[in-house]
C-alpha cells in the first residue's frame, strides 16, 4: 500500500511543482528587490541633477 | 555534528517533475537577507552618538562580521556540503536572526560588546555560511549554466543592501519620529535597536521560507535535452572531482584565491571611498563641483552596478569561459583603473563610467568564482571549496581600506584632497589587478591524481577508506 512506501520508493514517484507556488516564490524576493532598485536609481540619479 | 531529520539532505531530494526555478528564489531568500551587511552605514552615526563612542569602534562591527564570514565559510563549508541546503540555510536564518536579536539587546543596554558579539560574531557566521549555503545546490540544478544560476543568487547579496538601506531609514523614522531619514537628522539609540529587533525577525522569517522550499536534485539527475559530454569539450572545465581537503593543496585554488583577494580589494578601494573620491576628484579649492546628495548618487550607481555585474557578468562566463571573463576583470580592470588615476578628474561623466564599470568587475568576480570552482573541481565539495576560498575576501576587507586609508593618510586631510591624492592609491590598485592577471594566466587544468576514485574504483578500494584524506 502507499503508506507503506519506502523513502527511496517515495522519491521515484513524479511530483508537479505548482505555478501558483513558483509564482509566490519570485513574488516574494522579486518586489522587495524591486523596490530597493526602484529606491536606488531615485538616489542615483541625484548624481546627474545634482 | 547530526541534524534533526526535518532538515537533513535525504529529505529535501526533488522527485522527478520538480521544477528547478523554485531554487533560485530559495538562494535569493537567503542572499537577500545577509546582503544587509553592506547598509551598516545607515545607522553607523546613531551608534556612535548613542555610545559616545569613535567610528572606528563602530566600523569594528563590521570588520569582525566580514572576518567571521570568511572563517565560518571556510570552517563550516564541509559540513554545509555534507548536510545539504536546507540544514545550511535554517542554520544561517538562526545566526543571523540571533546576532540582530543580541545586538538589538546590546544597544537597547547600552553594551557595545553585546553588539560586537552579536552582529559581529553570531552574525557573521550567519553570514558565512548563509551565502555558500545555497551554492552548491544551485551548481547542480543548473549544470547547463552554472555561472546564470551563481549569479543569480549572489546578485541577491548585492541587492540585499538595495533594500535594507530605504527600509531601514523608514523603520527608524517610525520607531523616533524626531529622525526623517534626511542628512543632519540622526536617530535615537532606541530605534536602532527596534530596528535590530524587527529586522531580526524578518530575516529569520524570509530565510526559513527559502530553506522550506530548497531541493538538492536526485543523483544523476539532469536538466531535459542537455547532454553532459558537452562540458568536456570546454577548456579548463571538468567532469571529475576534487575533495575540499585535496583542494587546497593544489596550485589551481592558491591562484584563484589570489584572483580573487586582487579583484575584491581593488574593487574595495573604490567602494570605501566612494562619495568623498568623487567631490575630491572635482575640488577645487575649498569647494567641490560635486554636492553631497550628488556623492550620494553616485554611491547608488555603484551599488547599482555592483549588483548588475554579478548576473551580468557571471552569465556571459557561461559562453565565453571562466578564464577569459577573469582576463576581462582583471586586465580591463587594470585599464579602466589607469584611466581613472590619469583622465578621471577631467570630466564627471567619464569619471562615472569608468567606476561603474570597474565596480560591475568587482561583482562580477564574486558570482563567478563559484562556477570556476565547478569548472576546475567539479560537483562534489564546491560549497567547501568555495567556503574556503571566502577567506580571500576577509583578507581584501581588511588590506583594501588599510591601502586607501594608508595612501591618503599620507597625502592630506580628508575634505581638502584633490584627484592627485588617489593616484598612489589608484596605482596600487594597478600593481594588485596585474597580479591577479597573471594568478589567473597561470590557471591549468588540475592534475589527475587529486581526483576523487570513480564509484566503481572507489567500490573496489573500499578497504581503503582514507584515500582521499591521504592524496
Amino acid at each position: 500500500m502507499s503508506s507503506s512506501l519506502s523513502t527511496s520508493d517515495r522519491q521515484q514517484q513524479p511530483t508537479h511543482t505548482p505555478v501558483a507556488l513558483i509564482v509566490f516564490a519570485w513574488a516574494l524576493v522579486g518586489i522587495p528587490l524591486l523596490y530597493g532598485l526602484f529606491r536606488t536609481v531615485q538616489t542615483a540619479i541625484t548624481l546627474f541633477t545634482g | 555534528m547530526a541534524v534533526p531529520s526535518i532538515l537533513s539532505r535525504e529529505r529535501i531530494v526533488a522527485r522527478p517533475g520538480f521544477n528547478r526555478w523554485l531554487i533560485p528564489p530559495a538562494a535569493l531568500a537567503v542572499h537577500l537577507c545577509i546582503g544587509q551587511a553592506y547598509a551598516t552605514s545607515v545607522y553607523k552615526s546613531a551608534l556612535v552618538a548613542h555610545f559616545d563612542t569613535s567610528l572606528t569602534a563602530i566600523g569594528v562591527i563590521f570588520s569582525i562580521a566580514i572576518v567571521m564570514l570568511g572563517l565560518s565559510a571556510a570552517v563550516f563549508g564541509t559540513w554545509v556540503d555534507k548536510n545539504g541546503p536546507r540544514a545550511a540555510m535554517f542554520t544561517a536564518a538562526c545566526f543571523w536572526a540571533a546576532g540582530f536579536l543580541v545586538g538589538s539587546l546590546g544597544i537597547a543596554t547600552e553594551q557595545l560588546w553585546l553588539l560586537y558579539f552579536g552582529y559581529g560574531f553570531l552574525g557573521g557566521i550567519g553570514l558565512g555560511i548563509g551565502y555558500i549555503s545555497p551554492v552548491s545546490t544551485l551548481i547542480k540544478w543548473f549544470p547547463d549554466r552554472p555561472g546564470l544560476a551563481t549569479g543569480m543568487a549572489i546578485m541577491g547579496f548585492g541587492g540585499g543592501a538595495l533594500i535594507a538601506s530605504p527600509i531601514s531609514r523608514q523603520l527608524m523614522s517610525l520607531y523616533d519620529p524626531s529622525y526623517d531619514g534626511t542628512a543632519g537628522t540622526t536617530p535615537d539609540g532606541g530605534a536602532v535597536a527596534g530596528l535590530f529587533l524587527t529586522l531580526g525577525i524578518v530575516y529569520f522569517c524570509f530565510m526559513v521560507f527559502g530553506s522550506a522550499i530548497v531541493r538538492v536534485p536526485a543523483e544523476g539527475w539532469r536538466p531535459e535535452g542537455w547532454d553532459p559530454s558537452t562540458v568536456k569539450q570546454k577548456a579548463l572545465v571538468t567532469t571529475e572531482n576534487v575533495s575540499a581537503r585535496n583542494a587546497v593543496k593544489t596550485p589551481q585554488f592558491w591562484l584563484l584565491w589570489t584572483v580573487l583577494f586582487c579583484n575584491v580589494t581593488a574593487g574595495i578601494g573604490i567602494l570605501e571611498q566612494a562619495a568623498p573620491m568623487i567631490q575630491d576628484f572635482f575640488r577645487t579649492g575649498e569647494t567641490s563641483a560635486i554636492a553631497a546628495s550628488a556623492a550620494a548618487g553616485f554611491v547608488g550607481v555603484l551599488s547599482l552596478f555592483n549588483m548588475a555585474g554579478r548576473f551580468v557578468w557571471s552569465s556571459t562566463s557561461d559562453y565565453i569561459g571562466r578564464k577569459n571573463i577573469y582576463m576581462v576583470y582583471l586586465g580591463v580592470g587594470l585599464l579602466l583603473y589607469v584611466a581613472l588615476a590619469t583622465l578621471g578628474s577631467s570630466a564627471t561623466w567619464l569619471f562615472v563610467v569608468l567606476a561603474a564599470i570597474i565596480l560591475s568587475f568587482y561583482g562580477g568576480g564574486f558570482a563567478t568564482i563559484p562556477a570556476y570552482l565547478r569548472d576546475l573541481f567539479g560537483t562534489y565539495q564546491v560549497g567547501a571549496i568555495h567556503g574556503r576560498l571566502l577567506t580571500a575576501w576577509s583578507a581584501a576587507g581588511v588590506a583594501g581600506p588599510l591601502i586607501v586609508n594608508g595612501v591618503l593618510d599620507t597625502q592630506g586631510t580628508p575634505g581638502q584632497l584633490v584627484a592627485g591624492d588617489y593616484r598612489p592609491a589608484l596605482f596600487i590598485m594597478v600593481g594588485l589587478l596585474a597580479v591577479g592577471f597573471l594568478a589567473n594566466l597561470m590557471v591549468k587544468p588540475v592534475d589527475d591524481r587529486w581526483h576523487e576514485p570513480k564509484k566503481a574504483e572507489a567500490a573496489s578500494t573500499a578497504r581503503t577508506p582514507e584515500r582521499s584524506a591521504a592524496r
